[in-house]
C-alpha cells in the first residue's frame, strides 16, 4: 500500500483499512530493503513493535497515532541511544527524553529510528559522520549524490518513504538544504519556537528544531505538535502556537513579497535562478505583490556563522570529556591524558577543525577582533530583516545555490563545503522562520528547493504561502 | 598567515585536543585559509553597534528557582566509563 501523506495514513486508521502493526511492518521491510542507503545510525524492529502495543492503547484522537516518524540522532530519546554521530557519544543511553520527541511521544507517533547526521551537527552533506555517509535516496545507480547535510538521513528517509515526517535541527542551513537536496518539505521554525532541550547542543543562539515531511499540510500537523514552551530551555519562548494545519490558507491577495537582489550570487545554477524566476511569477499569478528589496549585509552572513557557530560549540563540547557519560580513552597516564585522548580520539575531523577555531576567537587577544566583532555584524544582519519586513510580508529566494552534489564533492575544502549554507544561514542568524520547498528540477531530474521566510513567529505566513507554491507542482 | 605551528599546538591544548604532528599541519591549513575568509568582516562598520548575544524577539519568560529532585545519582552515573562508590572515577591526580 502506498502512503502519500499523514492526513491520509490517518484516515486510513480512522476507517480501520489498516491497523497499526500493519503500518509498522510495511515501513520495517521498506527501512531492510533501503540498507545501502545508510540513513539510520540506530533502527530497531523489536523497538518499534514495542511501540506498536503501547500506541494501540491511546485514544483515537491523538493527532499522530500510529504515524511512522524518524528522529534525527541528536534528540535524546529514552529508548534508543543517541550518538549525535559522534564516536565520543557512541554507546550513550539518554536516561530522558528530549522535549520535542516527547511531544511527538505524547500525540502517538511510531518511532521507527534514529537517523545520520553530521557528527554534532556539523556540515552540509552529512558525510562526516562517524557512521559514515547516508546516500541520496535519488541517486542514480553509477553516481551517488549527497542527501545534504546536517539533517541528511531525517531528509533522506522522508525521500525514500521509510517514514512519513521526521525532526531536524536547523543551525545553519540543517533542515532547509537536505530538504531541497532531497526533495521533500523542510520548516526551521522561529529561534525559540520548540524547547531545545534534551537536543544535543551544537551552537545554542541559532540552533532550533524542526520537521521534515512529504508536503506542506504535514509539516504544519507535525510544527503544531513540536512547538511549545519548555521551562527547561530558558530561550523558549511563551507564544501562542496557532492550528498551523487548520488556518492554512492559500490565498496570497495582497501579501508583499520580498526579493532580495543579494541573493543572486556567482556560482548558482542557471536552473536554480529559473525555478526562483518561475515561483515569483506564480506568486504575482496568485495574487502577491512583488518588491525587489536589498539586504545588503548578507554577504558578511556566512564569516559571521563560522565565527559565532564554532565559537559557541567549543564551549558547548566541552562536557565531552570522558568523565560523565560516552567514550574514554584506554589506559591514561593522567587527568590530562585523559582528557586529550579521549577527545583527541572521540572527534572526528570536521568538529576538531570548528572546536579549534571557536577556542581561538575566543582566547584572549582575539576575542574582541573575532568574536565580539561578528555579534556586531549579526546584529546589523539581523536589522536587515526587521527594516525589510516593516513593508515586505516575506521573503522569496531559492534554499542552496546548487541541486545535490556527488558525495565526496567539496570534502577537502572546507570553505566551498561551507558555501552551501548561503541563502540559509541569513534567516538563522536573525533567528527568523524558515521554510524550503521542492520546486522543479534540474536537466538531470534532480529536486531544487525555494525557501520563503517570514518575520519572528509568523510561520502561519510562510505556510500559507508555501501551501499555495506547492500547487504548482501537483 | 595568521597562525603557525606552535598557535595551533596552544590553542589544541586549551581545548584538550591531542594532535598528531601531521593533524596539525593539516588544520594549519585549513583554519589558516577560514581566518583569512573571515577577515571580510572588518570591512563594516561596526561603531555603534550592540553586539546580539540572544535573537528572541519575545521576553524570555522566567521560573521560579526552587530545588528539585529531578535525578538519582545512579541515572546520573549510568553512562559513566568508569565509577566508584556513586561517584566518577578518573585518574589518579595527588599521588
Amino acid at each position: 500500500m502506498d502512503f502519500k501523506s499523514i492526513s491520509q495514513l490517518k484516515s486510513l486508521l480512522d476507517e480501520n483499512k489498516i491497523s497499526i502493526k500493519e503500518i509498522a511492518e510495511t515501513y520495517i521491510k521498506r527501512i531492510k530493503e533501503k540498507k545501502e542507503l545508510n540513513i539510520f545510525i540506530y533502527f530497531n524492529e523489536d523497538k518499534i513493535y514495542e511501540q506498536v502495543k503501547e500506541i494501540e492503547k491511546l485514544p483515537n484522537d491523538k493527532t499522530l497515532k500510529g504515524i511512522p516518524i524518524s528522529v534525527k540522532d541528536l534528540f535524546c530519546t529514552s529508548n534508543m541511544p543517541t550518538t549525535a554521530a559522534s564516536k565520543i557519544l557512541e554507546n550513550f543511553k539518554p536516561t530522558y527524553e528530549s522535549f520535542v520527541t516527547q511531544k511527538l511521544i505524547d500525540q502517538g507517533s511510531m518511532f521507527i529510528g534514529k537517523t545520520n547526521l553530521d557528527e554534532f551537527a556539523m556540515g552540509s552533506a552529512t558525510n562526516t559522520s562517524y557512521f559514515g555517509n547516508t546516500i541520496n535516496p535519488l541517486s542514480k545507480n553509477d553516481n551517488p549524490l549527497a542527501p545534504g547535510g546536517s539533517s541528511g538521513g531525517s531528509a533522506a528517509a522522508v525521500a525514500a518513504d521509510l517514514c512519513l515526517g521526521a525532526t531536524g535541527t536547523d543551525t545553519g542551513g540543517s533542515i532547509r538544504q537536505p530538504a531541497s537536496f532531497c526533495g521533500v518539505v523542510g520548516i526551521k521554525p522561529t529561534y525559540g519556537l520548540c524547547s531545545r532541550w534534551g537536543i544535543a547542543a551544537f551552537a545554542s543562539s541559532l540552533d532550533q528544531a524542526g520537521v521534515f515531511s512529504k508536503n506542506v499540510t504535514d509539516a504544519s500537523i507535525l510544527l503544531e505538535e513540536i512547538a511549545g514552551h519548555d521551562q527547561r530551555d530558558s530561550t523558549s519562548s511563551n507564544v501562542q502556537i496557532p492550528s498551523f494545519s487548520k488556518n492554512l490558507n492559500p490565498s496570497l491577495e495582497g501579501k508583499i513579497v520580498g526579493i532580495p537582489k543579494e541573493y543572486t550570487v556567482d556560482g548558482t545554477s542557471d536552473e536554480i535562478n529559473g525555478v526562483w524566476e518561475e515561483a515569483i511569477k506564480s506568486l504575482e499569478k496568485k495574487g502577491a505583490k512583488i518588491k525587489y528589496i536589498s539586504l545588503p549585509h548578507t554577504k558578511y552572513a556566512l564569516p559571521t556563522y563560522y565565527i559565532i557557530a564554532p565559537a559557541e560549540a567549543s564551549s558547548n563540547l566541552a562536557r565531552y570529556d570522558g568523565v560523565k557519560y560516552g567514550y574514554r580513552a584506554k589506559n591514561p597516564k593522567s587527568l590530562d591524558d585523559m582528557y586529550e585522548i579521549t577527545r583527541s580520539e572521540g572527534f572526528g575531523k570536521e568538529v576538531k577543525r570548528r572546536i579549534l577555531i571557536g577556542t581561538y576567537v575566543l582566547s584572549a587577544g582575539y576575542y574582541d577582533a573575532y568574536y565580539l566583532k561578528a555579534q556586531k555584524v549579526r546584529k546589523l544582519i539581523a536589522n536587515d530583516f526587521v527594516q525589510v519586513f516593516s513593508d515586505c510580508d516575506l521573503i522569496l529566494t531559492p534554499t542552496a545555490p546548487s541541486a545535490a552534489f556527488p558525495l565526496n564533492e567539496k570534502q577537502n575544502d572546507p570553505i566551498k563545503m561551507y558555501l552551501n549554507d548561503i541563502f540559509t544561514v541569513p534567516a538563522s542568524l536573525a533567528g527568523i522562520p524558515g521554510i524550503s520547498i521542492p520546486y522543479g528540477h534540474d536537466k538531470q531530474g534532480l529536486p531544487l528547493g525555494i525557501q520563503l521566510l517570514g518575520k519572528h513567529y509568523n510561520e502561519q505566513e510562510i505556510l500559507n504561502a508555501a501551501f499555495a507554491l506547492e500547487k504548482d507542482y501537483e | 598567515m595568521k597562525l603557525d605551528i606552535n598557535t595551533i599546538n596552544k590553542i589544541a591544548k586549551l581545548a584538550r585536543i591531542r594532535l598528531s604532528e601531521e593533524e596539525a599541519k593539516d588544520l594549519l591549513k585549513d583554519m589558516n585559509s577560514i581566518l583569512d575568509w573571515v577577515e571580510q568582516l572588518n570591512e563594516v562598520n561596526t561603531d555603534s553597534v550592540e553586539p546580539l548575544a540572544n535573537i528572541s524577539s519575545s521576553i524570555l519568560p522566567q521560573r521560579k528557582d526552587e530545588a528539585k529532585d529531578i535525578n538519582s545519582a545512579d541515572e546520573i552515573l549510568k553512562n559513566s566509563p568508569d565509577k566508584l562508590e556513586g561517584y566518577f572515577a578518573v585518574p589518579k591526580v595527588v599521588e
